[in-house]
Formats: structure tokens, sequence, C-alpha cells
């Protein structure tokens, strides 16, 4: 196959570039910029957009001996995952901009100009299994990233390849060093590559026009203090409530609710996050319609995961979870996994 | 492989690489004062006098550098100091909108961190800058005006300048004028007395010599404050041990390059016409960027650098473009190259007018030394298939 390689700059997308190019595809290194200004250094271990990591991802495609070139995603990425990003926020949701960027760009606006180019698939460094077009979790339980690229659809997972699958992240590294890619220390990067400072409250707060409002308590709706803007808040959140006093009965707070409208924000005891219905809209599935049971649900990146019975619809997805989450906020997607096969993807609406 | 970017850079000349690699074997410090140091003075010297001779210079005028880019600064920001110092009101730097970026980040320099103010004088449609427009701006700042830099040929889309009306204009209002002319040294008839310039940038990798050498042709009585501060070895305008071997290397490539100029120019515009002429028959709705091909000379010279074809391609992304080409193995440009290798819609063919699309859709073909009419057939059997499936890429995304 002619193949389009993804690479970041990090050392994930070099060895699955590498491994491609040993499978005895024809590959091509391609380095997306994703912002129209780009700093000249990284900043710690966060983000994969500076001059320095698309220098790192051509340094890679030089030892690997691949031809490479920059492709200019910055107006894509900003229409496409940065500006809902703050959308998502500003309603009171809770977006997850990497599934995004798998959904948008990398499995949309990228595989697309592949295709028409000639290529036949694009390859990325997630880690995850995907064989005859199905998606199943990692071996290496504490990289897989199947949540991420749940939301792909049929079409676009065959037209996708995951070298790194079957790997553990210590084996890539060895690789990467055996193969003499200067990123095979690299830090990993994590948060998100589009605010760097890690700042997501500050990054909300110069794009959007942010409003006092309330915080109050669930269950009295007594006013218990006052915020600057409800974008930033995510329903699970303890920290940074600006709450000076304690609850009465001395226990922490958590965010139970955001309302965008009235500006207020809902909180409450640990045990009122309790969830065991999940409503979620734009199903993305790749089972037979109607309910399955015994399945599991992931509803964020990191845990989150509970036995549930699942009933899909074209347009919307209800999980009845078997035992209880907490810190399900609305705007993150619920992954359906039969095992470790990914069935489908939702995002998430309401709980109860 | 069809090597079509000369103007981004062009092979060595063997005769620049025999003397380069001479001279590498040679030790001698130009500024001692022994045997070995009066050696490679006297190799630095009869270089300079030859690349004075070759391009209507005095040899004192020859101020050697590293390349363009320290050519450019060194003339933008050290004439405007000199200017200032003598008279403070001259505070404003023109430039003109299609400069390239070592002139125009230099100004912009000298507006944020020197108190300067940046005119940027408009080009036509074709990207040439017309002396009136220079005229009235300095009428409406004279006295204002510290340094004028205009470049002599494009360096993306080709079009040549009428320096010597410029410079004219510039000096009727006692500015100094400066000009870019990396390409025009060796590709179009460049002399700097009679172009009235105060001072002229080339480099030698533009003109079949090595990188990392070029000069700032500056007027005896053209005053600059250094950039770089040290031995003095330049007119005190430029520090740094002389680069023996590139100096030689230059002087031959400058002088071998001005003198198949006549001949060279006549052969090159013809293959160019030719590549032009066929890219738009294979792509009909493909347009010429820049001055048109019978355009009518300028300044006793060809309107456009003989090497240029600038096209824009509707529909299609450039850097699409220039990767198909590339594993056709037909290596062009985009436009100006950018840092982290990002493809920009060009700044020069948006101040001529061009719109966004068209401008990302726009590719460079530069022809240069060792161009043959294989390379515009390679060419040309390539761009049909190319465009086609990048207008598919872009009608997706």
């Amino acid at each position: 196959m002619r193949v389009l390689a993804a690479m970041s700059g990090g050392v994930d997308s070099a060895v699955a570039a590498a491994r491609a190019r040993d499978a005895g595809h024809d590959v091509v290194g391609v380095h997306l910029a994703l912002s129209a200004k780009p700093a000249t250094m990284r900043e710690g271990a966060r983000g994969c957009c500076s001059v320095e990591d698309s220098h790192d991802a051509r340094r890679c495609a030089d030892v690997l001996g691949l031809p490479f070139y920059v492709w200019d995603m910055a107006a894509r990425f900003s229409a496409d995952v940065v500006e809902p990003f703050v959308a998502e926020y500003a309603a009171g949701r809770t977006p997850n901009p990497c599934l995004r960027c798998n959904e948008k760009i990398k499995f949309s606006a990228v595989l697309d100009r592949a295709l028409a180019l000639g290529f036949d698939a694009v390859v990325t460094g997630h880690y995850a299994r995907l064989t005859d077009g199905v998606l199943r979790r990692a071996a290496d339980a504490g990289k897989d990233q199947s949540y991420v690229l749940g939301v792909l659809t049929a079409e676009q997972l065959a037209h996708a390849v995951f070298p790194l699958g079957d790997s553990h992240k210590s084996e890539v590294r060895a690789e990467a060093a055996r193969r003499g890619l200067v990123v095979a220390e690299k830090p990993d990067s994590h948060d998100i590559c589009f605010i760097p400072s890690g700042d997501t409250r500050g990054f909300l707060d110069e794009r959007l026009e942010q409003a006092p409002g309330e915080l109050v308590d669930a269950a009295s709706g007594a006013v218990l203090g006052r915020h600057t803007g409800v974008a930033g808040f995510t329903v699970g959140q303890r920290h940074g409530l600006g709450l000076d006093r304690p609850a009465p009965d001395g226990r922490p707070r958590y965010v139970l609710g955001i309302e965008p409208v009235s500006r207020q924000v809902r909180v409450g005891p640990a045990e009122e996050l309790d969830v065991r219905s999940v409503a979620a809209g734009r199903p993305v599935w790749h089972a037979p319609w109607g309910t399955v049971d015994d399945v599991v649900v992931q509803v964020r990146a990191h845990g989150g995961l509970a036995p549930a019975r699942v009933t899909v619809s074209e347009g919307s997805l209800t999980a009845e979870l078997h035992e209880p989450l907490r810190g399900v906020a609305p705007g993150q997607a619920v992954v359906v996994y039969d095992d470790d096969r990914v069935l489908g993807s939702a995002t998430i609406t309401a709980t109860a | 492989m069809t090597y079509l970017d000369h103007a981004a850079t062009t092979p060595m000349l063997p005769v620049a690489v025999a003397r380069y690699t001479e001279a590498l074997g040679r030790v001698g410090n130009p500024s001692s004062l022994h045997t070995a140091g009066r050696r490679a003075r006297k190799e630095v010297e009869e270089a300079r006098e030859t690349i004075a001779e070759a391009v209507g210079a005095l040899p004192t005028e020859v101020v050697l550098a590293t390349g363009g880019t320290e050519a450019d600064n060194l003339a933008l920001k050290g004439v405007f100091w000199a200017r200032r110092a003598a008279d403070p009101r001259r505070t404003g730097v023109v430039v003109s909108a299609v400069e390239h970026h070592a002139v125009l980040d230099a100004a912009e320099w000298l507006a944020e961190h020197e108190g300067a103010t940046m005119h940027v004088l408009a080009v036509d449609a074709a990207g040439r800058v017309d002396p009136e427009e220079l005229r009235a701006l300095l009428a409406a700042h004279a006295g204002e005006i510290a340094v004028v830099s205009v470049m002599w040929a494009n360096n993306e889309v080709g079009t040549v300048n009428d320096i010597r009306a410029l410079a004219d204009v510039a000096h009727s209002f006692d500015v100094p004028l400066h000009t870019d002319a990396v390409q025009a040294v060796g590709s179009l008839p460049v002399d700097f007395a009679a172009s009235g310039a105060d001072a002229l940038s080339l480099t030698g990798h533009k003109l079949g010599g090595p990188v990392g050498v070029g000069a700032l042709l500056l007027r005896r009585d053209a005053s600059c404050v250094p950039l770089l501060h040290g031995g003095g070895q330049e007119r005190d305008v430029r520090s740094g041990t002389l680069d023996v071997a590139g100096t030689v290397a230059l002087a031959a490539a400058v002088r071998a390059a001005v003198d198949d100029a006549p001949r060279r120019t006549v052969e090159l515009a013809a293959l160019r016409d030719d590549l032009v002429a066929r890219l738009v028959g294979e792509v009909p709705d493909a347009t010429l960027n820049g001055v048109p091909l019978d355009a009518a000379p300028v300044g006793g010279g060809p309107a456009r650098l003989p090497g240029n074809a600038h096209l824009s391609f509707p529909g299609c992304e450039g850097d699409s473009l220039l990767m198909l080409l590339d594993a056709h193995e037909i290596e062009c440009s985009t436009g100006s190259a950018c840092t982290a290798g990002v493809a920009r819609p060009s700044h020069v063919l948006l101040a001529m007018g061009v719109d966004e699309a068209a401008a990302r859709g726009s590719l460079r073909f530069s022809l240069g030394h060792s161009s043959t009419a294989a390379d515009v057939d390679a060419a040309v059997a390539a761009i049909g298939p190319v465009v086609e499936r990048a207008r598919g890429a872009l009608a997706r995304s």
C-alpha cells in the first residue's frame, strides 16, 4: 500500500512510520502544522505543534529514509477542533479535543486529501489494535487510545493503520533507540496540544466573554459563592471552586451541574455525582442497532469504566449502568466495549 | 532528477568548485603579516578586483559578507543608523511590498526596536514598483527618510525593477537606495556604478558559487554603521576573518556567470518560454504570474528573470502539487520556504493582488545553468495528471 504517516515529532508516530515501512508499504511522512503561529520551541513535555516538533519529525523521516512534507492544517484545526472546543465549554459541556482531531482532522481532512493524492491509508502512532475493521484495546492497557478512536466510522477505519497496538510503550522507546531515532527519550505529550501552558481556564477566558455567576448548593439552592464564568468548569471537578467555607459536614464539594444560561454552577457531595444512566447522541456503531447487555462503557479518556446495558438507535444511545459512575460530563464520549472490542461511541448529552 | 529550483540555489559551476577546493588546502589568514598571510591577502584582493570588475564596482566598494541575508541586514540597518546619526529627523525606512524577508524583516525590526517608521511601496499586478509611487512617497515625507530598499529582480515571480529610475528619484530627495540583487547578478546585466544604487546585495550560491559567501556593494561615499564588531576587516563596516576559499570561488563564479550571461540568458529564456507555453497547453486555465514573456525591456535588460516561470493552477494546493511532482522526481517550489516548512500564501502574490486561493495554488519553476530541454519535457509530461490529482484533493477537503 501507499500509506501516509502522520508524524507529530514524537516517538510513537516515528516508530509507527518505521514499522509501516518495514511491513513493505510505500510510506510518506507528513507533519501536520496545526497552529498558524507555531512556537519555536516545545514547552516542557506539552504540545506537539512547535517548530521543534516539526524538526524532530523531519529528522525521524530522514533517518528512516522517508519523503517528508509539512501540511498546513491550521485553518481546519482551528475551525473543527479549537473553536468547537471553546463553544462546548461555553455551553457548559466538557469536550475531548483529541477525539475531535481524530474524527475531523487526521481521519477526515488528512485522510481525504491522502486518498485523493493516491494514498491508500493513514498510519498513526495510536495505541489500539485494528484487524479486519475491528477496533480493539491496545496490548498496553496504560497507553490504550481506543477511547479517542471510538468515534471513527467503518469507512475511516478501513483506511487506518495502527502499528503500535500490540506493543508496550517501553518496547516502542527501545525500538526507537535501536533505529537511531533521536526522539526515543522524548517525553510523552499530554494535556491539550494547543494549550501548551496547560491553563485551560486562561485559554478559555481569552476567547470568551465570560460573565460572573453563582455557585449554589444543589440541595438547598443556597448561594455559596461566585465564579468568574461557567466555561472551564467540569462535572466532577473538586478543585478550583473558590469556596472558602467547607460544607457543614466538612466533606468536599464537587461540581454537579453547569447551567450556562443562568450561569449557575451547582455543587454538592460526592455521592450526588453517582450516575446510573447515560444518554448520548451522534452514535457511531459497529454492531446491529438494538440492545446489548453485559458490555462495558467508558466515559472519559482514563478510567470511568462500568458494566452496562446499552441501547442504540439511529441518532441516540442510552446506557443503563450496572454500577454507578462518578464524574460523567456531558460533551465527553461514551465508548462501548464488548471485552476489548469497540462496539461504538457517542457524545454524552445527559446523565441521571 | 529534474531540478527546476535554481532560484533557491543553483549548482556550483565547475570552475568555482575547482578554485574552491584548491584554496581549501592552503593555510593563511589574510590579516596575517607573514608570507602565508600575504599570499592569502593577495588571493582575496584579486578575487575582490574580479568581482568589482564584473559588476561595475570599485574594488573598495566590495564588502565581503556571508551572503544575501547579511548584506541586506547590513544595508538596511547600517545605512539607517548612519543616516539617522547624521540627521535625527531621518527615521523612515522605505521598502517595497515584495521584498525578500531579509529586507522586510530587517525593516520591521528597525520599526520595532529602533523607532523607525516603515513605509511599504505598493507594486502593480506584475509585482513592479513604479518610480512615481516612490517619488510621491518621498515628497510626502521629505527629509524624514533614511534609506530606500527595492529589489532588482523578484525571487518569486522574476519581475525586474528599473533600479536606475528608482535611484534617480531617491537621490533627488537626498536618500540613498539599496537594492537586493541576489537574483539579478549573473542573470541580468548588472552594473553597480551605472545603476545609481548606493548599496547592492549579491550572493554566491544563486549564481554558481558556494553558499555562505556574498557581498554588499557599498559606494565609497556611502556611510554605514557595522552590524558585526571585531577586527574591522572590511572597511571597518564588517568584521570577521575573511573566507579566502569562499571569496576565490565567488569571484570565479561571478566572472563565469557574468561572462556567460549574454548567451545563457537567451538560451534560458527560450527554454522558459517553451516551458510556460507547454504547461499552459497541458493545463489551459493555468496563468502566468508576473510580467508577460514578451514585455518590453527594463533598464536595458529583460523585464523578467530569464529562468523564471511562475504559474497559478486554479483549484490546486501548491503543496499538493509540489509533493506529487517530487514523487515524479521533479523539484520545484511553491514560493519562499518558511521556518516550519509550512506553505503560507506568498506575500509577493498577495501584494500583486492575487487572491489567497490562487496564491496557494502556485508553483515556481526556475531554470539555471544546468537546465536542459529534457527538464522542460519532464515537467510538461508530469503536470497534467498531477494537477488533476491535486484538484481532486482540494475538492474533497
